[in-house]
C-alpha cells in the first residue's frame, strides 16, 4: 500500500497535545513554543503504560466486587453489602431501573472498558488492519463512559453522610469501596495513557519507532 | 505563523488545512471522524458570564444545607462536605480524598482558573502564566464528576426513601444548577481563541 496521506509524523511535524499548534519536529525544541507543553509525536511508552494500568485495574476489579462496600448497623445488627447485593436489593424491592443503573455503572462499564482497552492494545501490538474507524470510536467510548463508574463511590458517600443516627442506623464504608475507587481511577488513567494514533500508524505499513 | 491554518488530528495524526467553518458547524477529521475544531459564538464573554454564575452557585452549594434525613423525630441535616468528613472519620482517607477532589476541589479550581484567564482578557490584558493555567484546566477536565455525584444522590434517595423522609436543601438546587452551568461553560469555551492570545500580534 503506497501511502499518500499527509500524516504529521511523516511530514516531520508534531502537534502540541494541549494547544494543538503544529511544530517542526526536532531534537532541540522539546516544548511547544506557544503554550510550553512538552511535545511528543506519540504519547511516551503508551502501550507499556496502558498495559500496566489495565492489568492493575483487572486485579483490583476482583476485591472491588467481592468485598463489602458498606456496613449498615441498625439496632445492633450489622449487615454488609457488596455491589451485587446492592443490585439484588433494588431488584427485590421492585426498583429495577435503579438496579440496572447501578449494575451498568459499577459492574458492566468497568469490565467493558477493560475488555475494550485489552482489545485495542492487542490490535495495535499485532498490527491488525481491522476497521480503524470503529476502533477509534471504541477508544472514544472508553473515555466517555469511565467516569460514570464513580456512581457507587458517591452513593456510599451520601449514605454515610445521611444515615448517621447512632444506634438507630449507621452506615460505614467497607474495604470494597477502596478497591472499587482504584478500579475507576486506574482505568481512567489507562484510557488516558493509550494513544489512538497508534491504531492508524499500523494502517500505513510504516515501521518507524515510537517516541 | 506558517502552519497556522494547518491542524493535525489529535486521534489519527492526519494533517488538515482548515478553511472557514460556518456558524454552528464543526471541522471533522476526514479519516477518523474526530472533531478537529468547533468555533463558538462570542466565546470569551459567554464563558466569563457562566463562570461568574458558577462561582455564586458553587458557594451556595457548599455552604447551605444539602440534604436532610428524618426518621420520626430525629432530623439529620447535612452539607455537601458531611459525607467526605464522615469518611475521614471512618479512616477511609483514600475515598474521602477522591470524593473531595472530584466533587469539591476540581470544580472550584476550574471556576477560579476560568475567572483568572477571562477577567483580564475581557480588559484586553493577557494574564501571567496563561498557558500554564489553561493547561491545568484541560488536565483537570475529566476529573470533575459533579453530574455523576448527582446520579449518586438520586440512587441514594431511592434507597432511603422507604426508611425515612428526605428533605432537599437549598444547596441541592444550587448544585443542580451548577452542573448545567459548568457543562455550558466547557461548551462555550473556545480554547483556540485563548491560545491565539499568546501569539505575538502582527
Amino acid at each position: 500500500m503506497k501511502n499518500q496521506l499527509p500524516i504529521a509524523r511523516h511530514l516531520g511535524l508534531v502537534a502540541c497535545s494541549s494547544c494543538h499548534l503544529l511544530n517542526r519536529r526536532s531534537k532541540t525544541t522539546a516544548n511547544c513554543p506557544r503554550c510550553g507543553a512538552r511535545l511528543h509525536s506519540r504519547k511516551p511508552n503508551s502501550i507499556a503504560r496502558a498495559w500496566a494500568l489495565v492489568i492493575a485495574a483487572a486485579v483490583f476489579y476482583i476485591p472491588a466486587n467481592v468485598l463489602p462496600i458498606t456496613h449498615t448497623t441498625s439496632l445492633g445488627a450489622v449487615q454488609s453489602d457488596t455491589i451485587m447485593s446492592g443490585v439484588i436489593y433494588f431488584i427485590q424491592t421492585g426498583s429495577w431501573p435503579v438496579a440496572l443503573v447501578i449494575f451498568v455503572a459499577s459492574v458492566f462499564v468497568p469490565l467493558l472498558k477493560l475488555l475494550i482497552l485489552v482489545f485495542l492494545l492487542l490490535s495495535v501490538q499485532r498490527r491488525w488492519q481491522w476497521r480503524p474507524v470503529d476502533r477509534t470510536r471504541l477508544y472514544r467510548l472508553t473515555e466517555v463512559i469511565g467516569r460514570w463508574s464513580m456512581l457507587d463511590i458517591y452513593v456510599v458517600t451520601i449514605l454515610v453522610a445521611l444515615v448517621h443516627l447512632g444506634a438507630l442506623a449507621t452506615i460505614e464504608a467497607g474495604p470494597g469501596a477502596i478497591f472499587f475507587a482504584a478500579v475507576v481511577v486506574v482505568t481512567m488513567l489507562a484510557a488516558e495513557a493509550f494513544d489512538p494514533r497508534l491504531i492508524w500508524d499500523n494502517m500505513e505499513n510504516t515501521n518507524d519507532h515510537i517516541d | 505563523m506558517k502552519h497556522a491554518h494547518l491542524i493535525a488530528c489529535h486521534e489519527c495524526d492526519l494533517v488538515h488545512q482548515l478553511g472557514a467553518i460556518p456558524q454552528g458547524g464543526a471541522a471533522r477529521c476526514s479519516r477518523c471522524g474526530a472533531t478537529l475544531y468547533r468555533p463558538k459564538t462570542d466565546s470569551l464573554n459567554r464563558t466569563l458570564a457562566l463562570a461568574l454564575a458558577g462561582l455564586i452557585l458553587y458557594i451556595i452549594a457548599n455552604t447551605y444545607p444539602f440534604l436532610g434525613f428524618q426518621i420520626g423525630a430525629q432530623i439529620r441535616e447535612t452539607t455537601l462536605a458531611t459525607g467526605i468528613y464522615q469518611l475521614y472519620q471512618q479512616e477511609m482517607n483514600t475515598i474521602a480524598t477522591l470524593v473531595l477532589i472530584t466533587v469539591v476541589i476540581v470544580p472550584a479550581v476550574h471556576l477560579l482558573c476560568m475567572l483568572y484567564i477571562l477577567l483580564p482578557l475581557n480588559q484586553n490584558v493577557v494574564p501571567h502564566h496563561l498557558a500554564g493555567v489553561l493547561r491545568l484546566v484541560i488536565f483537570l477536565k475529566p476529573w470533575g464528576m459533579m453530574e455523576v455525584f448527582l446520579l449518586g444522590i438520586l440512587v441514594s434517595v431511592v434507597k432511603l426513601v422507604k426508611m425515612a423522609t428526605i428533605i432537599p436543601g437549598v444547596a441541592l438546587y444550587a448544585f443542580l444548577a451548577l452542573i448545567f452551568v459548568l457543562a455550558a461553560m466547557m461548551v462555550t469555551l473556545d480554547e483556540h481563541v485563548v491560545w491565539e492570545k499568546l501569539e505575538p500580534t502582527p
